[in-house]
């Protein structure tokens, strides 16, 4: 029988593929934006997100402040909260509060789509062995990335600088193509997104992203509430 | 160092939001509109962050747009995340050539 490690890992080496070469573009950016590679790869070690990743890059390099940092982290990060919460109703026994603990550290939109497309209960040992290959492309990319960031000809690492872009699109356009409430959600975002911009310039980045999802989300949420079976 | 500080923070914030409703809840959410909230905020939060930030990640417009047009095309179409984000990558590396 193969050891439920194994099996979590195996189950993410298309997950350490994707993030290989994502966190590619993550280490290019942070070096771009000012960062060593020993704070690129510091930041991948210890966040293991990209969206936040890549908004704490841009507060860092602008300068704002820690408060900015904190909330943005929470505005971005805060489905990784849902994601745990419908995931804890699908753990095994095995599942006591330090594992749980660990585990949550590696609470990723792919690690958590994975992990609850299993039809048995997710094991501790399945999840880690999920996330510890997810862990090493994401870590390894982002190293690869920032040292290629200095090596290679502007050309590549320039071009590369729309990887975390492409991969965002990916993610929102199907669901928003299949579901009117989201094109909405994505469209209303996108404009105060623009509108901070281009307009109310005196606004810094991480808060008009901030108040683009708040607003969007609220608004979206309070005339087009999600159905039950929506939600998963 | 100042931008230790900033990782630590990072770091703490989102580590605090995995761990915790991982660790403690195991009841539903009843609440209609903050199920709702949650739904949406992740298609917000990175609509907001792409646009219109993903026109000026390349360095040129010009480069960039080909890059998010490949990318909002190839989406639409249902690609894996990996390909979509390497042939927009690739779209604006090609174009960079001409202009």
């Amino acid at each position: 029988m193969k050891s439920q490690f194994t099996k979590g890992m195996f189950h993410g080496i298309p997950i350490f593929l994707g993030y290989l070469s994502v966190s590619f573009g993550f280490g290019i950016m942070a070096v771009r934006a000012g960062l060593s590679i020993f704070q690129a790869v510091g930041i991948s070690v210890t966040n293991l997100t990209s969206a936040g990743q890549a908004a704490g890059v841009n507060i860092i390099a602008a300068g704002g402040s820690l408060i900015e940092m904190a909330l943005t982290q929470l505005v971005i990060n805060i489905r990784y909260a849902l994601m745990g919460l419908s995931l804890s109703q699908r753990l095994d026994g095995k599942f006591n509060t330090l594992h749980r603990m660990i585990a949550s550290f590696g609470i990723t939109d792919e690690i958590f789509a994975v992990s609850s497309s299993q039809p048995n209960k997710v094991t501790p040992k399945y999840m880690y062995g999920l996330i510890f290959i997810s862990f090493m492309g994401w870590t390894m990319g982002t190293f690869l990335g920032a040292a290629a960031g200095q090596l290679l000809p502007e050309a590549i690492t320039s071009a590369m600088g729309i990887v975390l872009y492409g991969m965002f699109l990916a993610i929102i356009i199907p669901p928003a193509k299949k579901e009117k409430s989201v094109l909405t959600v994505v469209l209303v975002a996108a404009g105060i997104s623009m509108l901070f911009h281009y307009v109310l310039t005196f606004v810094s980045g991480g808060f008009a992203v901030i108040i683009s999802a708040v607003v969007s989300a609220g608004v979206v949420a309070f005339f087009f509430p999600v159905k039950e079976d929506d939600e998963q | 160092m100042k931008i230790a500080i900033y990782i630590l923070v990072m770091a703490g914030v989102t580590y605090l939001i995995r761990m915790l409703p991982f660790t403690l809840f195991r009841k539903k959410i009843k609440s209609k509109f903050l199920q709702s909230f949650l739904y949406y905020i992740p298609y917000a939060v990175l609509s907001a962050m792409t646009i219109p930030a993903i026109f000026y990640s390349t360095g040129d417009m010009i480069t960039a747009t080909v890059g998010t047009v490949i990318a909002v095309v190839l989406s639409y179409l249902n690609q894996p995340l990996i390909v979509v984000a390497l042939s927009a990558a690739l779209g604006a590396f090609i174009t960079g050539f001409f202009v």
